[in-house]
């Protein structure tokens, strides 16, 4: 067992399980805010049990962040082992010809999506640990749709969200699939893998592209 | 048809190497590449200069020795072949070549196009083979009955030839490819089963301890391999590592 962590296959699997973690995570979050969209009651109802469940605050959220800090940690160090392997570069290397700009650039994409992270933790997370635990507000289960709608009212803002939902679903059109590979599967059901990863790759990030810009142009008027 | 050459030249290992530019007139669409390369070193020879060091062997594309970057990929454009069967019907007149070794920090430069790819075999003496004592002792091969399904696949890993295409075409200089298919050729058959367990956890640890790059499932290995050695091997390793590991 203890070869297995110290290995390079061990650490793609870290690197795959996270991912997946995380996709499974993109699917729950893209679904709850779509209801922002389609029922505002149904999504302060939503927003209110995630911000105050036992289960959610002190199991899955530590599990998210863990999650991410795990796939974010271990992409830098698969990259500078990755970089330590070829020390002198070729002066020409097609890379194009024979894999996809997407696969061989996922920490670009990444390290974009990371940003993008901490611009969000700062949105939503930030103000609702600040709203919670330094303000000490009392419960109020009708404050989260107008809360997501002011956010998205700056056009920057709104902009920084679409570009990068474009770079996440780039970093999803390889990962995904490249996840089940990393983990030893690579069988009959492999081109159907492929096939769903490209759709979830393309369908999620652009509901949360129609969400950010339904918002931007649809702000609450008092 | 007149083709420029940009090739690479280094001394020794310690050297540093660097692109020299050479102008090749009367190159034939039915000559070899390599043989277009002796050509060049006859005249390099004929001027009193030092020629260039590339490796090569059969010249069949079976042996697995000859190891050029060509114009930014190993082998050369074609698929499915190596450098020495590539021929110069895949250029056109005034063509630029960039020629350069190999590149991989576990597979340094020895003297201009030729690299130490003895990393794979240290790979392959870790666990790439099956402990049988056939002195006296030999068994028909034909006695343990096989799925065609698995002999199929053992037999398409066993074609690779280690040359290292897969190694140079890899972005993070990786050698999955390769380690995969020694470790599949064995463990699809009931002979090599004895072994699998150590045979891949000794095989990756070699793989890992040489300074070979992360797989990252790009399939550039796959597309550029002369053997067509395919990326379900490397899910396969994975699994069987995974297993391995588990097992202790």
């Amino acid at each position: 067992m203890s070869s297995l962590i110290k290995s390079s296959i061990a650490r793609k699997m870290v690197m795959a399980l996270s991912g997946l973690f995380l996709v499974l995570f993109l699917a729950l979050h893209v679904t709850i805010n779509l209801t922002s969209v389609i029922s505002p009651d149904t999504f302060n109802q939503w927003s209110h049990f995630m911000g105050y469940n036992g289960l959610v605050q002190y199991i899955m959220q530590p599990l998210l962040i863990i999650g991410v800090i795990v796939h974010f940690v271990m992409g830098i160090v698969l990259e500078y082992q990755n970089t330590q392997a070829r020390t002198i570069k070729y002066t020409k290397f097609k890379g194009a010809a024979n894999a996809s700009w997407v696969s061989r650039n996922m920490i670009i994409t990444g390290l974009v999506v990371l940003a993008f992270l901490g611009l969000h933790f700062y949105d939503f997370w930030i103000h609702e640990m600040t709203y919670k635990y330094i303000q000490v507000n009392p419960e109020d289960p009708t404050r989260y749709y107008a809360e997501t709608v002011e956010k998205f009212a700056p056009m920057w803002r709104t902009v920084l969200y679409v570009v990068s939902f474009g770079l996440l679903s780039l970093h999803l059109w390889h990962g995904f699939a490249s996840s089940f590979q990393s983990m030893g599967l690579n069988n009959k059901y492999t081109p159907s893998i492929k096939s769903f990863t490209k759709i979830y790759a393309v369908v999620i990030p652009l509901v949360f592209v129609f969400i950010a810009i339904y918002h931007h142009l649809n702000p609450i008027t008092h | 048809m007149k083709i420029y050459l940009k090739i690479w030249r280094q001394k020794d290992a310690s050297s540093k190497g660097k692109i020299v530019d050479y102008t090749m007139n009367g190159v034939e669409g039915d000559m070899s590449f390599l043989e277009m390369l002796d050509i060049l070193n006859e005249d390099l020879i004929s001027k009193g200069e030092v020629p260039i060091e590339f490796d090569h062997d059969c010249r069949e594309g079976i042996c697995g020795t000859c190891s050029l970057q060509i114009n930014g990929r190993p082998h050369g454009p074609d698929r499915l072949i190596t450098a020495c069967q590539l021929h110069m019907r895949s250029f056109k007149d005034g063509d630029t070549i960039v020629i350069e070794p190999f590149r991989a920090k576990a597979f340094p430069v020895i003297k201009d196009l030729i690299v130490d790819r003895n990393a794979f075999e240290r790979i392959q003496q870790a666990g790439g083979f099956i402990s049988v004592n056939t002195s006296g002792n030999t068994v028909d091969a034909n006695n343990i009955p096989i799925r065609k399904e698995n002999a199929d696949k053992a037999f398409n890993a066993a074609a690779c030839i280690g040359c290292g295409a897969c190694v140079a075409a890899c972005k993070n200089a990786s050698a999955m490819l390769f380690t995969s298919a020694k470790v599949s050729q064995f463990a699809l058959l009931p002979q090599g089963r004895v072994e699998a367990t150590e045979r891949v956890q000794n095989m990756v640890r070699q793989m890992d301890l040489e300074g070979f790059g992360n797989c990252t499932n790009t399939g550039a290995c796959e597309i550029e391999c002369p053997k067509g050695i395919s990326l379900e091997n490397i899910a396969r390793m994975n699994r069987e590592y995974l297993s391995a590991s588990i097992k202790g």
